[in-house]
């Protein structure tokens, strides 16, 4: 038992219900955040069943950045131990739908960049004061480049990412680390029946991968790891190339 | 076949509203070996996530789950604990769901019965889009045409079974050989009967005198503290073997090694219980030694009177087909199900699989033809094709199963390719 809390933002996503088992399986204690608290009520269960120290439910929009500060006092008001956060939550709506939507594109960008720095920013006091913690968060491999496919969410993604960096310069000085995964495809509801995939990860296989990386002290990891050779090969196409591509 | 794959119970009730004519059936890790949870043309619910543990009563042993909680997962939740599901296939990796659903049973059969007698209550999801608890006192109907009712009254959500506690995850097996058929008769008459678990595997390519032969197990739980084989780290079959490989003097040859490693006056061991009840799931991938064309699956039940006669027969069909099969199973089983079309009945029960060669269909219904001749019954889970006449012979609470289907889904929301095959649901098609 490591005897830390951990907040899971987005804990309905199967990527973070996959990590909220493996940490309630060792003992440490689980707070739930999201919108649908019927649902995240049976996950607790779940967590409780399983050997959570504890296990509960708080409700989190994303969208709603005037309730981060009190939500964010709410965390450190229940929390047992090292606060620690594993942020897990994104809007990912087909870019074809975006295109015919420009307010589909505001909400992407709302949801997984705006919101994440606004809780991001609201908890970061209290991971100073402690003195160590750790924050995971979900960025993308989709944030490496923009893509045709995915620019909008890659750009929410790659914003993100560029805010991590950033607050892991900060949190650094007082001993907290921040671990930035990038998956590549994985087996979730988002992905589940899109054409195209390949190589995709099951979400405990990330999990495991994201909480195994934060215990060494990781700044930034690809997950599975050959993402990073993939990366590396997108990442080096000439602009005037890629915009040629359809990918 | 659209599958659509729910994370969170209410979008089941979506996924059931969308739909359309060919209607939906509920698919957990599909371990059946026919078509019961297939739908050609309609809609497939993929229940595997939804997979979390509710509550669990130390006291009671009753623990609610989520429909598409594995056996496997149960295990490696409350075995450390001290708890195992009353009831288990042959294969840990089957949902609670499709438990229930096929009404399945284990090697403590003839002791403890079917799966759904341990059920207490389920949430079922109803055609018209209600859920609806339903226990044996409460609802009878509804629960003893779901028990075993291959997913068509419905979609289970959450069950409520009750675990067993167990002194220490192991049991002590005794291996003896069976010198042929009239020996496991006698045996299971006997002594097997006596024992919680019961289990024959029998080599079917044995003739003439030797016509059934085969290794009897029987177990009994072991004592704390007794110290036994771990459960095996699984292996993964890498390859299809090639059709070649699956020649009757190979298999012949497999059969033999499998029946003289047991020494000639018999053995007894400790094994994990994972190990004992699991075989084949420690070879993940195992029906790949069959290669690409696959294998199918018969197994049926005859009544005790029978039994002598009929197991002799359908061996011997078997055998003149010169279908190679690996060993096959035979056990007693002890009382009949819960569920209208539960398989169980007293008596015994025979699996076998063999090669998908051309004329598998040829000899499945040379095979119905003895089960029916001798008032059996093929056990659904199992089968891809028996004829729907055959089957109104063998489950004679069929037409009490089609009035509950006529009452909760009149117009047909629940169907499979198996239903249309067996023409369960005549009233709609």
């Amino acid at each position: 038992m490591s005897g830390e809390t951990w907040v899971v933002l987005g804990a309905s996503s199967a990527i973070a219900r996959a990590f909220a088992r493996i940490v309630a399986a060792r003992g440490d204690s689980v707070i739930l955040a999201g919108r649908d608290r019927e649902d995240l009520e049976a996950s607790a269960q779940d967590l409780r069943v399983r050997g959570a120290a504890q296990a509960e439910v708080l409700g989190f929009d994303a969208l709603d950045t005037a309730s981060h500060g009190e939500f964010a006092r709410e965390c450190g008001r229940r929390a047992r131990g090292k606060l620690c956060v594993f942020l897990a939550f994104a809007a990912m709506p087909e870019q074809d739908a975006i295109d015919k939507d420009p307010s589909l594109a505001v909400h992407t960008i709302n949801a997984g960049f705006t919101g994440a720095v606004s809780v991001l920013h609201c908890l970061a006091p209290m991971l100073e004061d402690q003195h160590g913690g750790r924050v995971i968060a979900l960025g993308s491999v989709a944030g490496d480049r923009g893509r045709r496919k995915n620019y909008v969410y890659g750009a929410a993604k790659a914003g993100l990412q560029a805010y991590l960096q950033g607050l892991r310069a900060r949190l650094f000085a007082a001993g907290a680390t921040v671990t930035t995964v990038k998956p590549g495809f994985v087996d979730t509801a988002m992905t589940f029946g899109r054409p195209g995939l390949f190589l995709v990860a099951a979400p405990e296989s990330i999990a495991a991968a994201a909480l195994a990386a934060a215990e060494k002290g990781r700044d930034e990891i690809y997950a599975p790891f050959f993402w990073a050779f993939i990366m590396l090969i997108i990442k080096s196409i000439p602009e005037r190339v890629m915009k040629k591509l359809n990918i | 076949m659209t599958a659509r794959r729910p994370e969170r119970l209410r979008e089941v009730q979506a996924a059931l509203a969308a739909a359309g004519p060919r209607g939906i059936i509920a698919h957990g890790r599909g371990r059946s070996y026919g078509d019961a949870a297939l739908n050609d043309g309609g809609d497939a619910l993929l229940t595997r996530r939804l997979d979390r543990l509710i509550s669990f009563d130390a006291g009671s042993g009753e623990l609610v789950a989520e429909c598409g909680v594995t056996i496997d997962e149960i295990l490696s939740v409350f075995l450390r604990r001290g708890w195992v599901p009353p009831v288990c296939p042959g294969t840990a990796f089957v949902t609670l769901g499709g438990a229930l659903a096929n009404d399945v049973h284990g090697k403590n059969h003839d002791r403890d019965g079917g799966f759904a007698e341990h059920v207490r209550w389920f949430d079922l999801l109803l055609a018209d889009g209600t859920v609806r608890r339903v226990t044996p006192d409460g609802a009878p109907d509804l629960f003893a045409a779901t028990a075993g009712g291959i997913g068509l009254t419905g979609i289970v959500l959450r069950l409520c079974l009750r675990l067993r506690p167990i002194a220490a995850p192991a049991v002590v097996v005794r291996e003896d050989r069976m010198g042929s058929l009239d020996d496991f008769l006698s045996a299971f008459a006997g002594r097997a009967r006596q024992a919680s678990y019961s289990v024959g595997w029998i080599d079917t390519l044995a003739r003439n005198g030797k016509l059934g032969r085969g290794i009897l197990e029987t177990a009994e739980p072991a004592p704390a503290g007794r110290s036994f084989a771990e459960d095996r780290k699984g292996a993964t079959m890498p390859i299809d073997l090639p059709d070649f490989a699956l020649n009757p003097i190979a298999v012949a040859a497999f059969n033999a090694l499998y029946f003289h490693r047991i020494p000639a006056g018999g053995r007894e061991r400790v094994l994990g219980l994972r190990r004992f009840l699991f075989p084949l799931d420690a070879l993940d991938g195992w029906n790949r030694m069959y290669g690409k064309r696959g294998f199918r699956q018969f197994q049926c039940v005859l009544p005790n009177g029978e039994a002598a006669g009929g197991i002799r027969k359908l061996i011997a069909a078997i055998t003149e087909s010169r279908a190679a099969s690996f060993l096959a199973v035979l056990k007693t089983l002890g009382r009949a199900g819960v569920g209208m079309l539960s398989f169980p009945m007293p008596g015994m029960t025979l699996a076998v699989d063999f090669p998908n060669r051309p004329d598998a269909p040829d000899l499945l219904h040379r095979l119905e033809r003895i089960v029916l001749d001798h008032g059996g019954r093929i056990y659904l889970a199992k089968d891809s094709a028996l004829s729907a006449e055959g089957f109104a012979q063998m489950y004679p609470r069929l037409d009490e199963f089609r009035r509950v289907l006529a009452a909760v889904d009149p117009a047909g929301r629940f169907q499979s390719d198996m239903a249309r095959r067996l023409r369960i649901r005549e009233d709609v098609a």
